[in-house]
């Protein structure tokens, strides 16, 4: 089935986690014994209405404190599409978690409260899905129950999320606006006749409509992940490159050149598991093998031999800082881009930029926990990269601290 | 040939993860209990690393008290695809006085194998454990990473755990250090169930409707068995059952089906209102069951 990664963002009390339960109540996606479990908590606590981040909430310490700590995953369907929701936190840690559900995400919704308007919080929230190119924005506008479904409330808050939207560089992005009440439901899995002067669909069936196999057509990339070499006698020379296709399909007789040795050769098959395909799409996990008997190891890229990316030993790219220790100048750490983990160092902190499109701070020499900062570095060997824009595999690492071992950041090439 | 490969999204993450696995740790082993959940890692591994053989072992961690047909399965799933299986028993830790049995009427071997585990991974200095949990099955395993790292106690540290972004996944760790792989971390159980269906995997055959000595208690469908605690006053009936998910007996309770072929399965969770890990008495423990026995080190 049709897979849909979704992220959600939104600021404290403006109803994501009724969204998401609603979202799950009417696909009928909750089962009684959870259902019941978050109405005998509901009622533990006192309220009178349903406190669906209760299924949401999966840690001892968020539901003591009432708080969302990390990234949860939700999963409903329908007949025609399986969605994954990563519901991140609206508040503590907000960026390193916001960015990490984004970047699985092919869509994304943000939340407004109706009674407050566009607040900075939706700044930071469109900025997250501008840096990362999240291709379709949902701006739900919620709570229009409580500003008894007034047309013009809505339409003030769409011309100023446009203003906002003056200010991003991701022009291709798709914004949506719908107006929705998660607590009864308008506008959420159903149109329902509150608001008659909408004229748009409601966001479950936006979702339903949306293909996003066809946003991401880029050059294609293949990034080796092992080879596979079954050492049965009736596979004896055989050598398949594993890995999983990026950016377009790739075919059989494609003229290849693999990165970073820069030796050519043409695709002879793609394989996934004991059958041979003309052509995979992006997306697949297959073995191909090459006409030719070349040197090709994990860290390797195949990429078509006309589209071979630019190549430097420094890297410019915004910087997602997601530890605790800050990243300072001269510090080394290793990158993660695709298969492949070389050294770097940071040679310069070109500027902190605001999440509010409010601008840079070029003052600083480090970057925080949370902070996006603009950063050179230096590389101990030659990278084949692609800039983010362009091409969101070749374009994205992760830096990992050396000492801890822990996914410390995250960069975007450009 | 002349086709046009259009791989299923999950599929390809989980092969993909497979494949991440083995090229970033030296000692994988994939954890196997005979249920489900397992049964689809390994043909998913099968596929990973096609026309070659699987690269790791199985590991299972036997309490003792797992249904027959459930061993009888996973023995015979390793003869046919030649693969290679490590058993440890929970009998063993019993035995050397590492563990207490539990006693009264909950008495279970479930959390016993969390030091049977431990043992293992200390044994055969695994550093990579793929299990088969999946995010909806149960809220702490929905804040679950793909690659989950655990200290050399084996416990899970939830509250501050690598961030995972795009594809990129970070096996790094130290040497005592161990991670807990989940590449069906994005499946649900009507996921794993349309995939048996779809690739027509064998599963044990108390996945399917059968007559079964049984007995209720708290709601519950017991198997009436010389390993579960049993009162006097609880009658055992004989039931037409299926187990939906399967620990071992003391742990895993029957719905009463029908359903007696993956089709019918299928249908069946579709229309289900209750959860899956709903039948687990294990989780009924506490609100938090979960969470604490993964901080101890289970999977």
């Amino acid at each position: 089935m049709e897979v849909l990664k979704i992220a959600t963002a939104g600021s404290v009390d403006d109803g994501k986690s009724t969204l998401i339960g609603r979202l799950l109540y009417d696909t009928k996606s909750l089962t009684d014994d959870k259902l019941e479990a978050i109405e005998r908590n509901s009622k533990k606590k006192g309220y009178d209405y349903l406190d669906f981040s209760l299924a949401t909430d999966g840690l001892v310490a968020e539901r003591e404190q009432g708080i969302t700590i990390d990234v949860a995953h939700i999963y409903f369907s329908t007949k025609k599409k399986s969605y994954i929701i990563a519901d991140t936190p609206g508040h503590v840690e907000y960026t390193r978690n916001m960015v990490t559900g984004a970047s699985q995400a092919q869509a994304s919704i943000i939340l407004i409260d109706a009674r407050k308007g566009v607040i900075e919080q939706t700044y930071r929230h469109f900025f997250i899905n501008n840096l990362l190119r999240v291709k379709h924005v949902i701006v739900a506008v919620n709570k229009m129950d409580l500003v008894d479904y007034d047309q013009q409330i809505f339409e003030n808050i769409k011309a100023d999320f446009e203003k906002l939207n003056a200010q991003s560089s991701y022009d291709e992005q798709q914004i949506t606006f719908i107006p929705i009440s998660a607590l009864k439901g308008d506008n959420v899995a159903k149109k329902t006749n509150t608001m008659s002067w909408y004229e748009g669909v409601s966001v479950l069936d936006y979702l339903e409509d949306l293909k996003p196999e066809y946003d991401e057509l880029t050059a294609a990339r293949f990034p080796v992940q092992t080879v596979i070499r079954p050492k049965k006698d009736e596979f004896h020379d055989y050598r398949g490159y594993a890995g999983k296709i990026y950016g377009s399909s790739l075919k059989v007789g494609d003229a290849v050149t693999v990165l970073p040795s820069l030796t050519s050769s043409k695709i002879k098959t793609i394989e996934f598991f004991d059958k041979h395909y003309e052509e995979a799409v992006a997306g697949s996990s297959v073995s191909i093998t090459l006409e030719d008997d070349i040197n090709v190891t994990r860290g390797d890229v195949l990429v078509k031999s006309d589209e071979v990316p630019q190549s430097s030993k420094t890297l410019k790219a915004a910087v997602c800082w997601m530890d605790g220790k800050a990243l300072v100048l001269g510090a080394k750490y290793e990158i993660q881009h695709n298969s492949n983990r070389i050294l770097a160092k940071i040679d310069s902190i070109e500027g902190i930029i605001a999440t509010d499109y409010s601008g840079e701070d070029t003052s600083k020499n480090q970057l925080s926990l949370n902070e996006i900062g603009k950063v050179n570095f230096k590389l101990s060997k030659n990278l084949f990269y692609d800039n983010y824009a362009d091409n969101k595999a070749g374009g994205s690492f992760i830096l990992i601290d050396t000492q801890s071992n822990t996914t410390a950041g995250v960069g975007f090439i450009g | 040939m002349s086709k046009i490969l259009k791989t299923n999204a999950l599929e390809s993450e989980a092969i993909y993860i497979f494949r991440e696995v083995v090229a970033q740790f030296e000692n994988p082993v994939l954890l196997f209990s005979g249920g489900k959940d397992s049964i689809t890692l390994v043909r998913l591994a099968q596929k990973a690393f096609y026309p070659g053989k699987i690269p790791f072992p199985l590991l299972h961690v036997d309490t003792g008290h797992n249904f027959p047909e459930t061993i009888e399965f996973r023995d015979r799933l390793v003869e046919e695809l030649g693969l290679n299986l490590i058993v440890r028993n929970v009998q063993d830790a019993i035995d050397a006085g590492k563990v207490t049995e539990e006693t009264g009427k909950y008495s279970s071997r479930n959390m016993l194998q969390t030091t049977t585990l431990l043992d293992a991974i200390e044994e055969f200095k695994f550093d990579a454990c793929i299990g088969g949990a999946r995010r909806d099955e149960e809220k702490a395993r929905a804040k679950e990473r793909i690659f989950s790292v655990r200290d050399d106690f084996g416990q899970w540290d939830e509250k501050n755990q690598r961030p995972e972004l795009f594809d990129l996944l970070n096996g790094k760790i130290e040497i005592g250090q161990n991670v807990r792989v989940f590449p069906i971390s994005n499946w649900t159980e009507l996921d794993v169930w349309s995939y048996i269906e779809q690739e027509q995997i064998e599963i044990p055959s108390i996945y399917f409707s059968h007559k079964r000595k049984t007995f209720v208690r708290d709601g519950l469908i017991w198997s009436a068995s010389k390993y579960v605690y049993r009162e006097e006053d609880e009658e055992v009936l004989e039931r037409i059952v299926r187990f939906r998910t399967v620990g071992d007996m003391t742990c895993t309770a029957a719905v009463e089906s029908e359903a007696d072929t993956i089709e019918r399965i299928v249908s069946e969770i579709k229309v289900s209102t209750i959860s899956e890990r709903g039948a687990r008495i294990d989780d009924k423990r506490s609100e938090a069951a979960m969470e604490k026995r993964k901080q101890q080190g289970y999977f």
